[in-house]
């Protein structure tokens, strides 16, 4: 490949980049790195890390209701175990995974850049991350965690119903994080705005970028809802101020409110970036382009923006007005186009295609199976008289696990058998994958389609148990084994994931012939990425012979090395064309300086402990402030 | 935990309660509706399902030839067909069918019961229903009756928390919201008992928040609210006054009211006619002599974290308790 050129002037050049680019290694490189790589590869870690211990919540779950009136757990813990696995999967697991982990490493790479617009607001975001993290699931010291479900309705988790700690977890822990899925979001805009490798005009934009630009830009807009929420609920509670009460001149729908303007586009959030794996994934193993690469694209951005008004939906008990109701049933039908356009553009192209049915192949198919079925459920939940009737149901516990581990968590699998192999350099075993795929497939079928039957029988959600003679047992069981034979699946590529890190045969730099850019570098990448920034003519440049025997001459030739710094092209946003050369910021203590500072602020809101929080903003500012000082930045760029 | 509370199992608890309460399974024309809904739906779905899940095995099964990699993208005119049609022109002619369903199906499950009908007002709280119905002056708990063929009137309010009345098989399910005050209308075409449960999470004993809904013809309903309607007569012997006096001694009556004594608490069920029901610690364990006394040493144990303290009383006081507490007919 084109790294791998004899060439002198080539070698030279590569010898240049290692030395500019050099990780300090050891402690240091630990706390002050900002490589996109090291980033993303540590958000996937701690998101899976989430993902196990979400997991395990929700085995203990299924053990509970196993069988009617068993007492594996009692009440209280049961109700903090569905909350926080709510929680964990939700805002600790898939988001930090797709975005993060995937987004941080793989966007860079897939634009030809050498890191985010950003690097150290990067470092910055998977800090927070963690600690957010670790603040909420500290709540499980002394079973204090959060109890009245992700969706944490007022008057419910109100100072008068709930006054132990563990409601503040959760409000200030998901502030908290917060700060770092959006400052994660508006670097991402940038990046794929301004980074991208000269002629990669936005309409060559791999569907991937496409999906995190979207989602990005939902973050931004639905995630202030939250805050707001979540926020004035931390008012109320501590303050007593009465935003939700209408004793006071509240109203509990205002929570709900606010909750669903951000919590139905968090939906699409999870699953756009899925989506965009999937349309990663297809065309590589169909050996030819996706079909109707505009319309996918196009189908993202809508769902991107319908997303944001349908979240009535989720209200249609409370008692409106009918004909809120029609319009958010209307607008909550209309967003089945834009998913219909991508599942029949996948199907299309594998149609067209000349399938290979690889680990990660298998994934993505199967993920277009379970996807619309949940997809399918969820255009019934827009018919309000029947939403009216199963909502809070087991069935919508099947639908949701549908749309989000079927969509989701499928294709973050689907990824993981598709890029590990470019992150580790190493292959991951396809005997291994295939049957933790089928384990994997069945399980998730068992556990979670029985749901739709219990909830059609009457069965309601967020119970730690039920009486027997209701018919709801069998399908308990069912779902019960399911979730076991699924975790034995997790397991499977799980243990697949070690193996391949510790003796994977090598990967070499394009095990799959893929299309895009990533596939063109070593595997794993060296740290700047590229040692030539990339040629792009097409949507697919690695699949484009003209454009990399061009690579490799102006590797050669010394052109567009920027081998003399950190240094990385901008580009036009529309066209791609070459803007300017920027200088990008190196290692830096101060992100991790600046989220500890930010977490001993929350540990002091989260205590009452008002001199603690006041300390934690003086902490932050000065951090804040050192991180900026202009006296720093030169003595960065003398040493530089 | 007392020898009472463990002389019965949970499952001859669950004996006596209605059938399972199924959504596929409705007894009311509401409940019928939203019912042929659901087939409507399951039908579309299952085609849909279908064909996309056998152009997946198309696909798969097809799989030879020359891999198509370039750097543009050529779609043959069939996928650019199959992605619109599929993707656009089949779902909007759905979607627009499904929109007339919604619009059309609305009302009939929303629509308010007729001036003159029966009302009944159910309070929701942390973890029973408290049901009155106003004009008749009956007030009970956990158990709604109502006249088989006649469009009921259900007002829902919240006593703390939000909860959602469902009886899945008589119609859809409504909120019951703190400052907002809901209503639905329950309609049975034959007589049954058919089991409601609270469906919005709402602490701790959510999952034993249920209640019935009993449909009786006319007759049998006016005679029950003509008996409901009336205080419960003094104690018929010793034993039961003995009861009464203890039950005022030992305080129960600052949770619970009995009509005609001194006992007038809001915080618990109603128990002037707790005799006429099935169930005690809504719809959780059957109401007999047995499973009371475990339920009133140790409610804890049956329903952990509800609101009702256990308490000590000595034998042959306790049996005067049960006495009085079960000749409340």
């Amino acid at each position: 490949m084109s790294i791998l050129s004899p060439a002198p002037s080539a070698r030279r050049t590569v010898e240049k980049l290692e030395r500019v680019w050099a990780e300090p290694g050891g402690l240091h490189e630990l706390a002050t790195t900002v490589s996109h790589k090291t980033i993303g590869k540590r958000y996937l870690v701690t998101g899976f890390a989430f993902f196990l211990a979400g997991g395990i919540q929700a085995l203990i779950m299924r053990l509970q209701l196993a069988t009617p009136r068993n007492d594996v757990v009692g009440p209280e813990t049961f109700d903090q175990l569905f909350s926080m696995h709510g929680i964990t999967m939700i805002f600790l697991f898939i988001t930090p995974v797709l975005s993060g982990g995937f987004g941080n490493y793989f966007v860079p790479l897939l634009i030809g850049a050498r890191d985010m617009a950003f690097p150290r607001l990067n470092a910055l975001s998977y800090w927070i991350f963690l600690l957010s993290g670790i603040f909420m699931y500290s709540s499980f010291w002394g079973l204090q965690a959060p109890n009245a479900g992700w969706f944490n309705y007022v008057p419910l988790a109100s100072e008068e119903f709930n006054p132990g700690p563990g409601i503040d977890f959760y409000l200030l822990g998901l502030l908290f994080l917060t700060i770092s899925t959006t400052a994660g979001a508006v670097n991402f805009i940038v990046t794929i705005f301004k980074l991208r490798a000269p002629g990669m005009s936005i309409n060559r934009l791999p569907l991937f970028c496409w999906s995190i630009l979207v989602v990005s830009f939902a973050i931004v807009f639905a995630f202030p809802a939250l805050s707001a929420a979540n926020i004035l609920l931390w008012l109320e509670r501590t303050f007593d101020w009465r935003f939700f009460d209408p004793t006071g001149g509240g109203d509990p729908l205002l929570w709900q409110h606010l909750f669903w303007i951000f919590g139905h586009p968090d939906v699409y959030i999870i699953f756009i970036p899925a989506a965009g794996i999937i349309s990663s994934v297809i065309p590589v193993f169909s050996q030819r382009p996706i079909v109707g690469y505009t319309w996918v694209a196009l189908a993202t951005v809508a769902i991107g923006i319908i997303g944001f008004g349908v979240w009535v939906h989720h209200m249609f008990a409370v008692g409106l007005p009918q004909i809120s109701m029609a319009f958010f049933a209307a607008a909550s039908l209309v967003i089945a186009i834009p998913s219909g356009i991508q599942i029949f553009a996948w199907v299309a192209t594998v149609l067209g295609g000349r399938p290979v049915l690889t680990t990660s192949m298998l994934y993505a198919l199967g993920f277009v199976v379970v996807f619309v079925v949940g997809g399918l459920t969820g255009v019934m939940f827009a018919v309000v008289p029947f939403d009216q009737q199963v909502t809070d149901s087991y069935f919508v516990v099947a639908h949701f696990h549908y749309v989000l581990f079927g969509g989701a968590v499928f294709p973050v699998f689907a990824g993981l058998y598709f890029w590990l192999p470019k992150i580790t350099g190493r292959l991951l075993s396809e005997p291994i994958g295939k049957v933790s795929f089928w384990t994997f497939f069945v399980g998730f079928n068992l556990a979670f389609f029985p749901m739709h039957v219990s909830g059609l029988l009457g069965m309601p959600r967020r119970v730690y148990t039920y009486p027997t003679e209701l018919g709801w047992d069998v399908y308990n069981l069912l779902s019960t084994i399911g979730a076991f034979l699924l975790a034995l699946g997790i397991l499977l590529t799980l243990a697949n994931v070690v193996r391949c890190v510790r003796v994977g045969p090598p990967a070499g730099p394009d095990p799959w012939r893929g299309d895009t850019l990533e596939w063109a570098t070593s595997s794993p990448p060296p740290e700047y990425n590229y040692p030539v920034i990339p040629t792009v003519r097409s949507p697919h440049p690695n699949w484009d012979e003209a454009s990399l025997a061009e690579d490799r001459a102006r590797l050669e030739r010394g052109e567009l090395t920027l081998a003399d710094g950190h240094l990385t092209p901008a580009s036009t946003v529309v066209e791609g064309d070459l803007d300017e050369v920027l200088e990008m910021p190196s290692e830096s203590p101060w992100p991790l300086v600046l989220a500890v500072s930010l977490g001993v602020a929350f540990g002091g809101l989260l205590l009452e402990f008002w001199a603690m929080a006041v300390i934690g903003g003086i902490m932050t500012t000065a951090a804040l402030v050192a991180w900026h000082s202009p006296g720093a930045q030169e003595q960065e760029e003398a040493q530089a | 935990m007392t020898s009472l509370a463990h002389a019965a199992t949970w499952d001859s608890a669950t004996a006596l309660l209605a059938g399972t309460p199924s959504v596929l399974d409705p007894a009311g024309d509401r409940a019928e509706t939203i019912e042929q809904v659901w087939w409507i739906l399951f039908a579309i779905s299952a085609v849909v399902f279908a064909v996309v899940a056998f152009l997946v095995l198309l696909a798969v099964a097809r799989r030879s030839g020359r891999p198509l990699r370039g750097p543009e993208a050529r779609d043959p005119l069939w996928a650019r067909v199959l992605v619109l049609v599929g993707g656009v022109a089949f779902p909007a002619v759905v979607l627009v069918g499904l929109f007339a369903l919604t619009v059309d199906t609305l009302p009939a499950v929303s629509a308010p019961a007729e001036e003159g009908e029966l009302t009944v007002e159910v309070e929701g709280m942390q973890w029973f229903w408290d049901v009155r119905y106003p004009e008749e002056g009956i007030v009970t708990a956990n158990e709604i009756h109502i006249p088989v063929g006649t469009p009921v009137e259900v007002r829902v309010t919240t006593g703390d928390v939000i909860h959602s009345f469902w009886v899945p098989q008589l119609n859809r399910k409504i909120d019951l919201v703190p400052g907002k005050v809901n209503s639905i209308v329950l309609e049975a075409d034959r007589p049954g008992v058919y089991r409601g449960q609270c469906a919005e999470f709402c602490g701790v004993q959510h999952a034993n928040m249920a209640f019935f809904v009993i449909a009786e013809p006319r007759d049998e309903f006016e005679a029950w609210a003509g008996r409901m309607a009336r205080p419960p007569g003094e104690p018929a012997d010793e034993d039961a006054e003995r009861g009464r006096d203890v039950f005022l001694e030992y305080g129960c009556g600052g949770c619970h009211t009995i009509e005609g004594t001194e006992a007038d608490g809001e915080l618990g069920p109603d128990l002037t006619h707790l005799g006429d029901r099935r169930t005690i610690a809504a719809g959780t364990i059957p109401n007999t002599r047995g499973w009371l006394a475990g339920w009133v040493l140790d409610p804890q144990h049956v329903k952990p974290g509800n609101r009702m303290p256990g308490i000590d009383i000595p034998g042959e006081e306790f049996q005067a308790l049960l006495d009085y507490l079960e000749s409340l007919e």
